[in-house]
């Protein structure tokens, strides 16, 4: 299964939010386009990101690489990037590399809009 | 003889492929439904960085996978067909390479957190390199070697 994308933008009361969906595998070949997209929505001004990943299959340490290097341009902004996950199999790689402590995970989407701190 | 054994051109679109098969023979040969998930992460994590050492190094060969069912355990060994003399001679290169060359530290970075993901995940994994290149072997126990009660 390829990658799926999008985005939309939800007021929180932090401020605007954009929510990136995201659908299948990220892998080494589809990683990029994530990146692409991460990118382009920093440059276009979007800073404060929350990452829905309930629709990921698969998460390797390039998609890890991605996110690492989303959270990076973001801050740069003093922006955010959240992450919204429940699978335990996606919630397991984030833990084995420590990445829990680096990024804010979240049960649903509505918490991650609405997380100001 | 292996029990399967996969090459594939070192393109990042065939690792996906690599895996579905080591999942589709670790199912056959016994291993636990729930570390299946594992298999596939690892060997996708070893081909992942196999593919990116041949890109680095311009090396045309394929990368190679073999999978063998084994008395008690499953084993895969994935080969990339960088050398330790290969290596260091990129590393040369790459030491004169441009202060803030920063697409080639993210792929480097890329290539650790791969490893640290196998590490973290396969109990039973060992990184040799020698004249024919580098190879990751890890190995998981199947079904018939849980003891019985």
């Amino acid at each position: 299964m390829d990658l799926s994308l999008s985005t939309r933008n939800v007021s929180g009361p932090g401020g605007d939010r954009t929510v990136v969906e995201v659908g299948g595998e990220i892998d080494v070949y589809t990683a990029p386009k994530l990146r692409e997209q991460l990118v382009e929505l920093v440059n276009d001004g979007s800073y404060h990101l929350v990452v829905d990943m309930e629709g990921v299959d698969f998460l390797d340490s390039t998609g890890l690489g991605v996110l690492v290097g989303g959270l990076k341009r973001v801050r740069a902004h003093e922006g955010s990037l959240r992450l919204v996950c429940n699978q335990e199999r996606i919630l397991k790689i984030f833990r084995i590399t420590g990445l829990t402590k680096v990024f804010p995970i979240h049960t649903t989407v509505d918490e991650a809009v609405a997380a100001t701190d | 003889m292996a029990t399967v054994e996969l090459r594939f051109s070192a393109q990042p679109e065939h690792v996906r492929t690599a895996r579905l098969v080591a999942a589709a023979v670790a199912r056959r040969a016994g291993v636990d439904e729930a570390v299946l998930d594992e298999v596939r992460l690892a060997v996708g994590e070893a081909c992942s960085r196999a593919v990116g050492l041949h890109r680095s190094h311009g090396i045309t060969a394929p990368v190679r996978v073999v999978l063998n069912e084994e008395e008690k355990a499953f084993s895969i060994e994935v080969g990339d067909g960088v050398t330790a003399a290969g290596d260091a001679a990129a590393g040369e290169a790459r030491d004169g390479a441009a202060p803030g060359d920063s697409h080639e530290s993210d792929a480097e970075g890329e290539d650790e957190m791969g490893l640290a993901v196998i590490s973290g995940l396969v109990d039973d994994v060992e990184v040799t390199s020698g004249d024919d290149g580098g190879v990751i072997r890890m190995s998981w126990p199947t079904a018939s070697a849980v003891a019985l009660p």
